[in-house]
């Protein structure tokens, strides 16, 4: 089973990215290295959508490049569920770019924000730990 | 002219697991076409079949999405830097 490190201050930037763009789905990337977070990234959802996201492939080049300057890669990616389970849709599952990353869901469906975490591999879920650093 | 190509992780392993290569061209098209013809791997994964960008990939010159300037046919320079990323997209649906 894989493992997502990463500290409360990053969990805690998603979730507020997520709750500033509700009720659109919020969107951007974690750089790290490996099974380590070491910033999140805020990128435009270019779906503008409460439904479905589409990272704004600007803002990903961007965090590409920001990460590679403090010797990271981006190693996920996050997004937000306004109105369902911190689980991957079928829509996540068939658009996941990269085996290797990490695919964290941040729900707002309950009056707690909800962070999971997964792999995607060949259309398989598989949920990981979150450990907070 | 030999041009800096960045690659994703998904990508990687096509290239012999390198983050950045080197490819000859004149153009996008040109530079992909020796890309591909280094390693075959990666070909069918930023082309489609019927010879365009695919759809799951960006393709950067330096600061501009090629799909707003010329795409396959954007001309590039000495310097220029290419960045391929994957397209990242999904939702709750």
């Amino acid at each position: 089973m894989g493992v997502l490190k990463i500290s409360r201050e990053l969990i805690t930037r998603m979730i507020s990215h997520a709750l500033d763009e509700y009720p659109l789905e919020a969107c951007g990337l974690l750089g790290g290295d490996a099974e380590l977070a070491k910033e999140v990234y805020p990128a435009r959802n270019d779906a503008a959508s409460a439904r479905v996201y589409t990272l704004n492939p600007l803002d990903h080049l961007k965090a590409d490049r920001a990460a590679e300057a403090t010797g990271h890669e981006i190693i996920g990616v996050y997004h937000s569920h306004t109105h369902s389970e911190a689980y991957p849709s079928q829509t996540d599952v068939a658009q996941a770019p990269d085996p290797s990353w990490h695919y964290v869901l941040v729900s707002l469906k309950r009056t707690q924000p909800v962070v999971r975490s997964y792999r995607i591999v060949a259309g398989t879920i598989v949920e990981e730990d979150v450990v907070e650093l | 002219m030999a041009v800096e190509i960045r690659i994703p992780t998904v990508l990687r392993p096509a290239v012999a697991g390198q983050s950045v290569v080197k490819a000859e061209g004149g153009t996008i098209g040109e530079l992909l076409g020796s890309l591909a013809r280094e390693y075959p791997a990666i070909a069918g994964q930023v082309i489609g079949s019927d010879g365009a960008m695919h759809r799951f990939v960006n393709i950067y010159l330096n600061d501009d999405d090629v799909r707003y300037l010329g795409k396959l046919d954007t001309k590039v320079a000495e310097g220029d830097v290419v960045s391929i990323l994957p397209a990242v997209a999904g939702g709750s649906d």
